[in-house]
């Protein structure tokens, strides 16, 4: 654990890409099997102890340090992992040396809801201040060092000089700690074999089209529809759903699965059945209904029923045992419509394309979708083969332009991570009727992007400057600094006081010139809600932003 | 003794500072005051444009090289009491944060008032240690008042700091470090480890530098970068202002490694935030363990906190059952003097 504790504190310290690069691939050159296979497998997401929560080291921690002592100190360090390293106290007594990785990785392994405590608490006590820290930050998940997934892949290709397409491709087949994987790059083995297994392949993604006019002979368009990227395979028998980032989400939609019984990958999006996005013609609920079955183990009928879920079709990656990746995009898209048309045109439908003479009228088509609520418009080179990532030129996402309110912030509390010592997390509101006749501000939104490294000091200083109240890690500030807040939609909620939730806030303007008192009113908010039949408020708490685009 | 379970109605904690309002005199006020005792040089405690500056002799030095000489008052020892009217009496004693730094004692009729103004609790070759004064009120720092701050020894900072020049031949070592009090400590503790090699300065520490020779602390050769060739300057260290880490200055350095010196280097993403490769967790200020020590050695009948995290100590006192409260003074959120 030594080892990899110094790794994790390097990486942290260390800006440079390549010098990144350079720490990871000596450790994974110089350490030995299986602890450099656990270590990958921390550095890409891919470790999970079910028994061993969050909570638990929250737990701990407030047995052996001052409950208050503990949440301030971890209000200000912006991270569990790290406040609980810096404070757990030396046990009594002399302790064992410290764990390896392995032994470290199953002794969590071995965690069960009962053990799970004295598992962790022994660990922590044969450790060091580094040492916890890198423990904690395995045991509980995202590690959130700066290191990507890709990047840590990356820096296994280049530690064994084996391309990295090659690594991505196989990599969703290989469990940890990867000896396959070692042992292929080492020589002592052939490349692992993924052909007949149901493996996530990596998505295609599109980058935004800022500025740039596209000739449509080039290019393909589509609408974007808002609901979860999937990809979908099968293989060996089996029918499997993934996520955008390769989480399997099968049990959660057997209706979906179950209408898929060939061999073949296909990309498209999750949506449920409804008129919101697109009216009649588009066929598909807002976000909001398909949110209702999301993140569910087990999917009753009445739920299945009450929601129907399908899938609009965007791209074909296999078709039986055929990898269609290289061939160019309207040929996959021949290659799609064929197979479309022998399913269950209610489990299935395909991305339709949309008919523009040319630019011009492409944009005045996505200026007249706002009506519709439909995201935007995406555009896909006619040639472009399927490529992992996000390929420069290929695909481009074109969202409709967000809508905007001028709202006045009330609350503010500091950011984690990187904003850990800034006050970066706004909460604002608007007026319930104009203040002249009594209006109150009540909350409609939480924002903690849109600003620039120079705003955001400037806002964590009028925070500062400002505040009128602390509830725990929370400053309620003076009412008087108007933010414009840019947002995709505004949906009804039973959540909010206000009764309505912003989809994606973030903050457009810093509107140091106007009034609070001229601040948008609630009403204003709740006419640019498009109505969307027989869905109610979502009480679940998911966070979209992890699962769409 | 406080002479009624109630303050003392002599002494006031306004948002510009302590104040005394029978005599209308100010400790470390943050506006112009006709009489202003002040604990030591740094600016969230001495600014420009009072009457009367009462200080120690280094910190009157000090405040005269930052905003000219003071026009009035005088220099003063250490232990040496100054009748300042209502029979109130002001002490200067030492407070082991910077050359010239003071805690004061306030007493009149028997009340014993501490403002500690910032201090420390361990050895600093460029200044007096903290001298613990018996008092009813003790009004205290709270910079680092969270149990995460356990400032490690200087020594292993110090041999941190070695070893990363040792392993980096081709590059400098640019420490980033506050001008008044934290250079200074440094180039100090490297000459108590051995270091004996020139020690390199930004223009911007040489006249504090001088300051400190001029009161006797001894610093070993030092030079001005700006004197150095490129290549003269790898496997060098040099000491520049936290603000000129990362600034257009240091690009003509020897692709240097960015060290801090502050006790905030112990939260990771505070040294990441300014980009900082080497944090040396060094501290001009008590940690967590010295101040709540502090308070328990000294046990006054109440203890008033100012600038910091003053939830944290306000919580572990009422935990202890000792009586305190919260000041709120301007000015003095987390900065580069740590």
């Amino acid at each position: 654990m030594d080892r990899f504790a110094r790794l994790l504190t390097d990486l942290i310290y260390t800006r440079s890409r390549n010098s990144k690069l350079a720490l990871l691939a000596d450790y994974l050159r110089t350490v030995p099997d299986p602890d450099r296979g656990w270590a990958l497998a921390g550095l890409t997401g891919e470790l999970n102890f079910p028994s061993v929560k969050a909570g638990i080291v929250r737990d701990l921690i407030k047995e052996r340090v001052d409950p208050v002592l503990f949440s301030l100190s971890r209000d200000f360090v912006g991270d569990t992992a790290e406040t609980v390293s810096l404070l757990w106290p030396a046990p009594p007594g002399a302790v064992a040396p410290p764990p390896t990785v392995s032994e470290a990785v199953s002794a969590l392994s071995a965690a069960t809801r009962a053990t799970a405590k004295p598992i962790v608490a022994g660990l922590l006590d044969r450790l060091d201040e580094d040492g916890r820290f890198a423990l904690l930050k395995l045991a509980t998940g995202a590690l959130r060092i700066g290191v990507s997934a890709r990047l840590a892949k990356t820096a296994f290709a280049q530690a064994f000089s084996v391309p990295l397409d090659d690594v991505e491709e196989i990599w969703h087949a290989l469990r940890p700690p990867y000896t396959d994987l070692f042992a292929w790059v080492s020589g002592a083995a052939a490349k692992p074999d993924i052909t007949s297994l149901p493996v996530f392949r990596p998505f295609m993604l599109a980058n935004p089209l800022e500025d740039a006019v596209l000739d449509l002979a080039d290019y393909a368009a589509e609408w974007k529809w808002d609901g979860i990227r999937i990809q979908l395979v099968h293989a060996g028998g089996e029918t499997r759903l993934f996520s955008r980032g390769g989480e399997d989400i099968t049990a959660s939609f057997p209706d979906v699965a179950r209408a898929f019984a060939q061999e073949g990958v296909l990309d498209g999006e999750l949506l449920v059945r409804g008129a919101a996005q697109g009216g009649e013609a588009g066929g598909a609920a807002s976000f909001n209904a398909l949110q209702q079955r999301l993140g569910r183990k087990v999917v009753s009928a009445s739920m299945q029923a009450a929601y129907p879920a399908f899938v609009r079709l965007y791209d074909m990656l296999f078709d039986r045992g055929e990898d269609l990746r290289r061939l160019p995009w309207s040929d996959r898209r021949v290659r799609l419509e064929s197979v479309v048309a022998r399913l269950d045109p209610g489990a299935f439908d395909i991305s339709a394309l949309i008919e523009a003479g040319d630019f011009d009228e492409l944009t005045d088509l996505r200026a007249a979708a706002r009506e519709t609520d439909i995201e935007g418009v995406m555009l896909k080179r006619r040639d472009s083969p399927y490529e992992a990532g996000r390929k420069a030129g290929l695909w481009y996402k074109w969202k409709r332009e967000p809508l905007t309110a001028d709202c006045v912030m009330m609350y503010a509390q500091r950011g984690s991570g990187k904003r850990s010592s800034f006050y970066s997390d706004y909460t604002f509101g608007c007026w319930t009727a104009p203040e002249a006749e009594g209006g109150v501000l009540l909350p409609v939104g939480k924002a903690y992007s849109g600003f620039s490294d120079e705003e955001l000091r400037w806002l964590d200083g009028f925070v500062r400057k400002h505040t009128v109240n602390r509830f725990g890690p929370v400053r309620e500030v003076e009412k008087s600094l108007v933010l414009e807040v840019a947002f995709d939609a505004v949906n009804p909620s039973t959540r909010h006081k206000s009764g309505i939730a912003m989809r994606f806030p973030r903050i457009s303007r810093i509107r140091r010139d106007k009034p609070a008192a001229e601040a948008d009113e609630i009403d204003t908010l709740r006419r640019m809600i498009v109505s969307s039949p027989g869905i109610a408020a979502s009480p679940v708490e998911a966070d979209p932003r992890s699962l769409t685009d | 003794m406080l002479a009624s379970s109630k303050t003392p109605r002599w002494i006031k904690a306004e948002r510009e500072g302590i104040h005394l309002p029978t005599i209308d005199w100010w400790i470390d006020p943050s506006r112009p005051a006709a009489n202003a005792l002040v604990t030591h040089g740094h600016a969230d405690h001495a600014r420009g444009g009072h009457g009367q500056v009462w200080a120690t002799c280094a910190t009157r030095d000090i405040i005269a090289l930052r905003y000219g000489t003071p026009t009035g008052g005088r220099d003063l020892d250490y232990n040496e009491p100054l009748d300042i009217g209502d029979s109130i009496t002001a002490t200067f004693v030492p407070a082991g944060h910077v050359l010239g730094s003071a805690q004061i004692l306030l007493e009149r009729q028997g009340e014993r008032i501490i403002v500690t103004g910032d201090y420390k609790r361990r050895p600093d070759p460029t200044c007096l240690p903290f001298q613990p004064t018996p008092c009813d009120i003790l009004i205290t720092e709270a910079t680092f008042a969270l149990p995460i701050f356990t400032h490690p020894p200087i020594e292993r900072e110090i041999a941190r700091l070695l070893a990363a020049r040792e392993a980096n031949p081709d590059r400098c070592i640019l420490i980033g470090a506050y001008a008044l009090g934290k250079a200074q400590r440094i180039i100090a503790e490297l000459r108590r480890a051995g270091y004996h090699e020139t020690i390199w300065l930004h223009g911007a520490m040489v006249a504090m530098c001088e300051l400190y020779e001029r009161h006797g602390i001894e610093f070993g050769a030092l030079a001005l970068v700006s004197e150095a060739s490129r290549e003269a300057l790898k496997g060098q260290i040099i000491v520049c202002p936290p603000s000129s880490l990362n600034s257009a200055w240091a690009r003509r350095l020897p692709d240097p490694i960015n060290a801090m010196a502050s006790g905030w280097m112990r939260v990771r993403q505070r040294a990441v935030q300014r980009n900082v490769e080497l944090p040396l967790i060094i501290s001009d200020h008590c940690d967590w363990n010295e101040l709540t020590g502090t308070i328990l050695e000294l046990s006054p009948e109440e203890t008033w906190i100012t600038h910091g995290r003053e939830d944290a100590l306000l919580h572990w006192c009422a935990q202890h059952q000792m009586r305190a409260r919260a000041l709120d003074l301007v000015g003095r959120e987390e900065d580069d003097t740590g």
